[in-house]
């Protein structure tokens, strides 16, 4: 997979802004002035957010092959610094939504590992109530809104977040996360329009990890730089490599501060990879790529490694530290599958609550008509 | 009280719904500058500008999902859809996204929105823009569905769904919007689910929706005045939620029963009105419950052939004869 930065046919205006803003490939990202800010406690959490979201992801995974888990599981595993990145530049007016690949994101925003676990448990317990599953995760209180299943579905859905925060006059930028299979799809080039008709703070983030379920990018899309449809809709775009968190840090900094302060939108294509199949039930996934090309990203570009490498030569961790989170992350796992385990199945009745706002507030006794059928 | 058009109805509720609340926007194709492709928003971007009349592309499922992505963080948005027959385009959006994500969030979401826009054949037009989509609105849990029948409810319809908390479709009909009702100057609203009794009678019950209800009054006065059978015409205004005790009232006083609607037959909102009459009012009933539906086939182009096609008087009048023998 090509991991390298490059644009083609961009506009003269757009050259001239890379030239001086996009740092070189062999740009110590680390030093960045985003980065440089960060305190020691600060890039610990990046750890320690990456570290927990494969942890939680392989014990999921456990739970899954187990059968204590149903449905699909669509695991990040590979992917992780892209969304603990990302989500470590939110301020409080920023909103996220994603696809159906939607672990990494809930955890970076501070959901538990209880709550979700127990979401894909089926239980009570879960962030839905058991009522949405793996793909649909959600923490409104966090601004994070989901967890959405149909791809590119969400994409829309995050453009109108923006479009409510540009509304209010409020300085916020929507991040919308989809993949390179949802490029494709016609919502999602509908609302590269309207973003940047209407010029609404939206940052759309390609997590390009190299395969729409099982065609490979080559495969289903027409060019492979696919940040750079949006130079058809007059947008601001940028390719980056999503290992190493830093890189990832700088690039979206920028798109996100543009979109605060000027209202435009940004279409971000980040390159990362994942470890497993499409979903777990891909079993096939060694077929449509080789075990070598796993490996080798493995090897030089695995998430937690990367970071883990980078804390330990500046010495902002030490070996032991770094065992311990570890340590810690998997026994937080652990026990968010034993919460999971433990909690009940919501009661029949709740199959019909959470459908209307109205039936579920009955509280000025404006409820009118019958809502539901059950005979 | 002022006589107004169905048209001229909706426009105030939109109108006053703007000032009401600030929250409130109407966005959809030509809504704005052009004055609204059926003259519904006419005068209203004038009004109010930019930020609350908004025009989009021709592009129903970004501007129906950005309504909904909108909704989630305060904002009312009303999309209009030029014809409910685009409502198809956007179908994710609309009938998986504003209607599930309430329910996939167990609860913590909700989608205030409301989507407008004329539901109905007999325009000559063809199959692709003469959908009645109130029966799969009503088929997806987490949605409402009303469908006015004449400008009073229009008004009152439109103003209650946009200050509801839950997506509201509206349908609306562009044979109707240049009718004309009395509606009151003061503010008021039609509550989501509640029936309208049209006329009362004795001894059959029509229930219907939208415009099939001022049909099927017409053709309750010819059987009244030449056949002699007293009818009386429920018109359910709101079809999810909906009145199930006005109807049930009425059938179990005149043991009679002909529903009208202009959905085409199969799975229409009559089949589930009549399996609720046969289930709760069947010791009532003197005969089987009859239905005039659209005939069933894709809308047809050919004017005097469609007038025929959805429901009018004379098939109605001939049905209602059946149901009384």
């Amino acid at each position: 997979m090509a991991t390298t930065k490059k644009k083609i046919a961009v506009s003269a205006k757009k050259q001239a802004q890379s030239n001086t803003s996009m740092p070189g490939k062999s740009k110590n990202f680390a030093t960045a002035p985003i980065n440089e800010s960060l305190s020691n406690k600060e890039k610990i959490d990046l750890y320690r957010t990456i570290v927990g979201i494969r942890r939680f992801e392989e014990r999921s995974l456990r739970a899954y092959n187990q059968g204590k888990i149903g449905g699909f599981l669509h695991l990040y595993i590979g992917q992780e610094s892209v969304a603990a990145g990302i989500v470590s530049l939110m301020g409080k007016d920023d909103h996220i939504i994603t696809a159906y690949r939607d672990h990494g994101h809930a955890l970076a925003v501070g959901m538990s590992m209880n709550e979700c676990m127990a979401e894909m448990y089926g239980k009570h317990t879960g962030c839905s109530k058991g009522k949405g599953g793996s793909m649909h995760f959600f923490a409104p209180d966090k601004n994070y809104w989901g967890g959405h299943g149909i791809v590119a579905g969400q994409t829309p859905l995050g453009a109108g977040l923006a479009f409510a925060l540009k509304y209010k006059g409020l300085k916020g930028c929507a991040l919308t996360f989809l993949g390179d299979g949802a490029v494709n799809q016609g919502s999602f080039m509908e609302t590269l329009n309207l973003a940047s008709l209407w010029d609404i703070p939206v940052v759309f983030v390609i997590e390009n990890n190299g395969y729409s379920m099982g065609t490979s990018l080559k495969r289903s899309s027409a060019a492979e730089n696919l940040a750079h449809r949006a130079e058809g809709f007059d947008m601001e775009w940028e390719v980056c490599d999503g290992h190493d968190v830093y890189e990832v840090r700088e690039v979206a900094n920028r798109a996100m501060t543009r979109a605060r302060e000027k209202h435009k939108p940004f279409l971000l294509e980040i390159r990362t990879y994942r470890y497993r199949g499409h979903s777990v039930a891909d079993a096939n996934h060694e077929k449509y790529r080789t075990k070598e090309e796993i490996e080798e990203y493995k090897r030089t570009k695995d998430p937690v490694n990367v970071i883990k490498r980078q804390l330990l030569d500046d010495g902002t961790l030490t070996e032991d530290e770094a065992k311990r989170i570890d340590q810690e992350k998997k026994d937080e796992a652990e026990a968010s599958a034993k919460f999971a385990e433990d909690s009940p199945v919501a009661p029949r009745g709740e199959i019909q609550t959470d459908v209307y706002w109205e039936v579920d507030n009955d509280t000025e006794g404006n409820l009118k008509g019958r809502y539901f059928f059950n005979d | 009280m002022p006589l107004i058009t169905y048209r001229e109805a909706i426009k105030q509720a939109l109108d006053e719904e703007i000032l009401r609340d600030e929250n409130v926007c109407i966005m959809g194709e030509e809504v704005a500058e052009y004055n609204g492709a059926y003259k519904v928003t006419e005068g209203l971007w004038e009004k109010h500008g930019d930020k609350r009349l908004i025009d989009t592309p021709i592009s129903e499922a970004a501007f129906s999902g950005l309504a909904i992505g909108a909704s989630a963080l305060g904002i009312r948005p009303v999309v209009e859809l030029m014809f409910m027959s685009f409502s198809y385009v956007a179908i994710d959006q609309l009938f998986n996204n504003a209607s599930f994500c309430r329910y996939m969030s167990g609860g913590l979401m909700n989608i205030p929105i409301v989507v407008r826009g004329p539901a109905n054949g007999g325009t000559n037009v063809g199959a692709t823009h003469s959908h009645t989509p109130e029966n799969m609105v009503a088929n997806h849990p987490g949605l409402k569905v009303v469908c006015p029948s004449n400008a009073y409810d229009a008004k009152g319809l439109m103003k209650a769904a946009i200050r509801d908390n839950d997506p509201v479709f509206v349908m609306e009909n562009t044979l109707l919007y240049g009718e004309k009702w009395e509606v009151p100057e003061e503010d008021y609203i039609v509550e989501l689910g509640v029936a309208n009794i049209l006329k009362e009678g004795t001894d059959l019950t029509i229930v219907s929706h939208g415009r099939c209800s001022m049909i099927s009054l017409n053709a309750a006065k010819t059987l009244e005045e030449i056949h002699g059978v007293s009818v009386e015409v429920v018109d359910l205004r709101s079809i999810r939620p909906l009145d199930e005790e006005t109807i049930l009232n009425s059938v179990k006083k005149t043991h009679r029963a002909l529903l009208v609607e202009e959905n085409k037959p199969y799975c229409g909102v009559d089949a589930q009105i009549s399996h609720i009459i046969q289930l709760k009012a069947f010791d009532y009933l003197d005969a089987p419950v009859h239905r005039v539906s659209a005939i069933d086939a894709p809308q047809i182009y050919a004017k005097e052939l469609e007038n025929w096609q959805i429901p009018n008087e004379e098939r109605i009048i001939e049905m209602a004869l059946k149901a009384m023998m």
